[in-house]
C-alpha cells in the first residue's frame, strides 16, 4: 500500500467532478494507492485569484502546503489547475525571498509555518511513473481492445514545465490507455487549450476552442475522448451541446475522466464510477464492458 | 525627462511583481503572439504589450483587454526563446490594472474573478453553482436565465450542488487571518 495526501481540489470533491474524485478513488484503491484527504483544506485560488490578488493567492497555496507539510507525504491532486497553482506558490517562494517572508508572516497569522517540502504532484504522474504502466494492465479485466480513445492533456497537467512529461508533445496519457488495452488514437490537438474559466466571462471564443478540439478527435475517429482535469472534462461535456448549437455540428462525443476508462477496464460497476454523471452519454461506448 | 522618468516608475512596478523581472529581455520575435489562442481577440497582443509597457505606455497596457483574455494555458511560456513568463506577466499586469483602477467594462473575465474570489475568501471554497449564478445576475441577469437548461441538466446528471462545502470553524477563521494579514500587507515584492 502506498500512501499519499489527497488534494481533490472543489470540483472534484463537491463540485461538478463527483465522478472524478470517486473513479479517482476507486481506481487507486484497485491499485493499492492510499489517497488520504488533505484535512480542513481551501481552495487553491486557481486562476482568478492569482489573477488579481497576487500575495493572497500564494498565502491561499501556502496554508494548504502547509497543513500537507504535516503529512510528510506527497500531495496528489487530480486537477491540473491545482496542480499549477500549488506548484507555482512552492517554486516562487523559493524563488523569491521577499515573498516568502511575507508569504511566511501571513501563515503566522494563522499559527502555521511552510518549510517548503512538500512535493505536489498530479495523479496522472503518480498512476503512470509511481505505479507504472505494467502494473495497471495488471489489473485490467475487461480488456478495453478495439476501442479508439482521444487522450486529451490540456494544458496545465504539462505547462509550465513542473512536469513529468513533454510540454507539448506528452506521451503518458497514451501509453496509460495502452495499457487498458485501448487504442489511444493521434491527437495532434491533445495538449492545446479547452477554453478554461474563460468559458464562463468570453463563452464564444471558448466554444471555438472547444469545438477545434471535438472536430480533431472526430477527424481520428476517435470513439471518446479522456480528460485529467475538471474544468476541460466540463467544458468538452457540459458545454458540448452549446457547440452544436452554435455552430450547427452534431458531436456527440463521450467525455470521460481517465480513472473512470480505467475503472471500466478494472471491471468497476457504472454506479462506483458515476458514469451516469457524465452528460453526453457514455453507455453505447462502455457497454460491451458490463 | 518626465516621460522616461513615469517609464522608469511603471517598468518598476511590473519588475516588482513575481514573474514580471524578466520583461528587458524580450527580443520582440513574437514566438508567444504567435503561439496564443486568443491573440486574434485582444487589443494589443502579447508582444505588443510587452513593447508598450517598455515605452512607458502605462495607461494603454493597463486598460488593454488583453491580459484578460490570457487562458493561462502557457504556451508563450515554455516557447519563448528568452525565458519570459508571460503568463504570469499577464497576471502581474491584471494585478496592476486592478491596483491602478484600469481594468474595464469590455471583457466579463475581470468581474468573473472577482466574483470568484468574495467566494473562495468567504467560504474557503468554491461553490460552483452559486459562483456561476452571482457572477451572471451582477454582470447580465438574461444570460443567467439562458444558463437554466444547463443547470437543469447538470441537476438531472448530480452534477449541482446547491449546498458549498465548509471548512470546520477554526479552519475559517484561520484562512481568514492569513487572508487579511495578505491584504494589510499589499501585493508586490
Amino acid at each position: 500500500m502506498k500512501d499519499y495526501t489527497y488534494f481533490p481540489g472543489c470540483s472534484s470533491s463537491d463540485g461538478g467532478a463527483k465522478a472524478y474524485g470517486w473513479s479517482a478513488q476507486a481506481v487507486s484503491k484497485i491499485l493499492e494507492m492510499n489517497l488520504v484527504e488533505l484535512d480542513d483544506w481551501n481552495c487553491c485560488g486557481s486562476t482568478p485569484y492569482s489573477s488579481v490578488e497576487e500575495l493572497a493567492s500564494f498565502c491561499l497555496s501556502a496554508r494548504n502546503l502547509a497543513l500537507a507539510e504535516k503529512t510528510g507525504l506527497d500531495l496528489v491532486t487530480p486537477c491540473s489547475s491545482c496542480y499549477v497553482i500549488l506548484n507555482r506558490t512552492n517554486a516562487y517562494l523559493k524563488q523569491y525571498p521577499q515573498l516568502k517572508a511575507k508569504v511566511k508572516e501571513a501563515l503566522a497569522a494563522g499559527g502555521l509555518a511552510y518549510n517548503g517540502s512538500v512535493r505536489v504532484r498530479h495523479l496522472l504522474d503518480v498512476l503512470a511513473n509511481d505505479i507504472g504502466y505494467d502494473s495497471i494492465a495488471e489489473k485490467v479485466r475487461k480488456n478495453l481492445g478495439g476501442l479508439k480513445v482521444a487522450p486529451y492533456y490540456g494544458c496545465q497537467v504539462v505547462r509550465p514545465r513542473y512536469g513529468f512529461d513533454h510540454p507539448e508533445f506528452p506521451q503518458s496519457l497514451d501509453k496509460l490507455v495502452a495499457s487498458l488495452g485501448a487504442e489511444p488514437v493521434d491527437f495532434p490537438l491533445k495538449a492545446r487549450c479547452c477554453g478554461g474559466s474563460l468559458i464562463i466571462s468570453e463563452e464564444d471564443l471558448a466554444l471555438e476552442l472547444v469545438r477545434g478540439l471535438l472536430d480533431s478527435a472526430r477527424k481520428e475517429k476517435a470513439q471518446c475522448l479522456i480528460t485529467v482535469c475538471p474544468l476541460c472534462q466540463t467544458n468538452l461535456d457540459v458545454y458540448q451541446a452549446r457547440v452544436n448549437r452554435r455552430f450547427g455540428t452534431d458531436y456527440r462525443l463521450p467525455i470521460l475522466f481517465f480513472t473512470q476508462l480505467m475503472g471500466v477496464a478494472f471491471g468497476l460497476s457504472e454506479e462506483s464510477l458515476g458514469l451516469e454523471t457524465n452528460i453526453v452519454p457514455v453507455r453505447e461506448v462502455v457497454a460491451k464492458y458490463y | 525627462m518626465e516621460i522616461k522618468k513615469q517609464n522608469d516608475t511603471f517598468m518598476d512596478e511590473i519588475r516588482a511583481m513575481p514573474g514580471g523581472e524578466n520583461i528587458n529581455l524580450c527580443i520582440q520575435c513574437g514566438t508567444c503572439t504567435a503561439s496564443c489562442p486568443n491573440a486574434g481577440v485582444m487589443d494589443h497582443t502579447p508582444s505588443q504589450l510587452i513593447a508598450m509597457a517598455r515605452a512607458g505606455m502605462k495607461n494603454e497596457v493597463l486598460s488593454s483587454n488583453a491580459m484578460w483574455h490570457c487562458l493561462s494555458c502557457y504556451l508563450c511560456t515554455v516557447r519563448c526563446p528568452r525565458g519570459i513568463k508571460q503568463t504570469e506577466l499577464m497576471h502581474a499586469l491584471e494585478c496592476l490594472a486592478v491596483r491602478n483602477g484600469l481594468s474595464h467594462g469590455r471583457t466579463l473575465t475581470p468581474a468573473m474573478y472577482r466574483s470568484f474570489n468574495d467566494f473562495v475568501y468567504s467560504l474557503g471554497s468554491l461553490p460552483e453553482f452559486g459562483f456561476m449564478t452571482w457572477f451572471h445576475l451582477l454582470t447580465n441577469p438574461l444570460r443567467a436565465l439562458k444558463m437554466i437548461p444547463m443547470a437543469l441538466s447538470l441537476l438531472k446528471h448530480k452534477r449541482l450542488s446547491i449546498r458549498a462545502r465548509r471548512l470546520t470553524p477554526d479552519g475559517t477563521n484561520q484562512l481568514r487571518a492569513i487572508l487579511d494579514k495578505a491584504e494589510a500587507m499589499g501585493d508586490g515584492l
